[in-house]
């Protein structure tokens, strides 16, 4: 039997349009926007700069601060604007997924702030997030090890199946939806990675290697972004 | 002397293979290759490979010459704010004359502006010197800010870029590496011309043959000025 998605997308496919630009924030040191279908997430980077309240600060390596905000509009029944215990987990989620490609250690004593918002949410709002965080980091010219792309793989009942909107991730029949979110380097190190709901080992693997073939196609979407900016 | 080819760079991008190239600034050398650390432009020459920022918050260098705003002062010197990460710090040393324990605001009160030279970068901070010709307090003129990635294009090579503005506005301009701008004339509307002008060369920075096109520029703002 072959499963059928609603949308008509195929298992490995991601959702259309994919939108990436740098630069859309003048005040920032970098920023950059992430668009994958309904899913708008914008970045922008602070920095490296004082860092404060001077007790938190480390003298060994910087500080990477992310905060992960959804915006009362971004859904069709308005959320409640500020932190939220959802909102604090993913910008500690971000700040891990981020942390092992930036070279922190050149800026001690010192912390860089990336702020990111979500100004339409349709699932996959961390994957967005991280993806446009990536782009803004490297814009505001941060040493980096490596670029990052972030994409959720999941399962549908008993198909394993890329990027997830909203309608699917609410999917009940059978053994329902399963959330893997993760982030990996183009050479196919992952920095994170996440699970919500059963899965077995092997279906795990093949999720993966799915993940794997999509984040150099978000590679690609975010390198070309990155150099159009240069060329204007 | 070969053309280089400048191209965009991205982190993590590999800019050459082969075991003959070094790894300069913004680079790093993984097994045969040269791989970009920051997002920039590529250059290699003498088989020194390195990375060009493009944007990104002001790196201070031993020897730039800065515009700095008195943030703070202590007993022997002067906090300057001059938009790196640390304050720079001016000792009371570096004033050539007495001045007296309790006088320090007579020299320098805070909210003005100087031209500084970055002495050392330290771990404490940044040392800073007035104790050369050009620099020292501004008294009058007009300073503006223009993105610090932009000077090198603002000066132009050996200063040709700055020079032509210079001459064509009757200007004394100063150009700090830290994206401060002094510009001193006769009159306002000479500054305002040439803060035009700078402005104009800071948004066209990506262009080549720039000293061309900001020739022409002035052309055409001459004609329309004299009527």
């Amino acid at each position: 039997m072959v499963f059928k998605r609603e949308d008509g997308r195929k298992p490995e496919e991601l959702r259309k349009p994919i939108n990436a630009k740098v630069g859309i924030i003048p005040n920032a040191d970098g920023s950059a926007m992430y668009q994958s279908g309904e899913t708008i997430a914008i970045a922008a980077v602070y920095g490296p700069k004082e860092h404060h309240p001077r007790n938190q600060r480390n003298p060994r390596k910087g500080t990477l601060r992310c905060n992960y905000n959804m915006l009362s509009f971004s859904v069709t029944d308005r959320i409640r604007p500020g932190p939220s215990r959802r909102s604090t987990e993913i910008s500690k989620i971000t700040e891990w997924a981020l942390t092992p490609v930036v070279m922190l250690e050149k800026y001690p004593n010192m912390v860089i702030d990336v702020h990111i918002h979500m100004i339409q949410a349709d699932a996959g709002t961390r994957c967005a997030g991280i993806n446009a965080a990536a782009m803004a980091l490297a814009h505001a010219g941060i040493p980096m090890k490596n670029l990052v792309s972030s994409v959720a793989a999941g399962k549908l009942d008993k198909t394993v199946v890329l990027d997830l909107d909203k309608h699917e991730e609410d999917f009940e029949e059978g053994e329902g939806s399963t959330d893997i979110p993760i982030t990996m380097t183009p050479d196919g190190e992952i920095t994170h990675i996440q699970l919500d709901g059963k899965i077995t080992s092997k279906q795990l693997k093949e999720a993966i290697e799915m993940a794997k073939k999509a984040s150099k196609e978000i590679y690609e979407i975010q390198k070309k972004a990155l150099k159009e900016v240069g060329e204007k | 002397m070969s053309e280089n080819t400048r191209k965009i760079i991205i982190p993590g991008e590999i800019i050459v293979k082969g075991e003959e190239f070094l790894p300069g600034d913004g680079t790093e050398k993984r097994g045969q290759e040269i791989v970009a650390l920051r997002y920039g432009l590529a250059e290699e020459s003498n088989k020194l490979v390195k990375v060009i920022p493009l944007s990104g918050v002001y790196q201070p260098r031993r020897g730039n010459v800065v515009i700095g705003q008195v943030e703070n002062i202590n007993f022997n010197g002067w906090f300057l704010n001059i938009g790196a990460v640390d304050n720079g710090f001016l000792s009371l040393m570096e004033v050539p004359r007495y001045v007296n324990k309790d006088g320090l605001e007579e020299v320098m009160k805070i909210g003005d502006s100087v031209v500084v030279k970055i002495w050392s970068i330290n771990k404490r901070g940044i040392d800073l010197s007035i104790k050369s010709r050009g620099l020292g307090k501004i008294e009058e003129g007009l300073i503006i800010k223009v993105n610090p990635n932009k000077v090198p294009r603002i000066i132009g090579k050996e200063g040709s870029m700055i020079k032509m503005i210079k001459d064509e506005t009757g200007c004394n301009i100063t150009v700090g590496q830290n994206g401060l701008i002094w510009i001193k004339g006769d009159k306002i509307e000479n500054e305002l011309y040439a803060k035009k002008a700078i402005l104009f060369v800071a948004e066209k920075s990506f262009i080549s043959g720039l000293t061309d096109e900001v020739k022409k520029w002035f052309e055409s703002e001459n004609k329309g000025g004299k009527k």
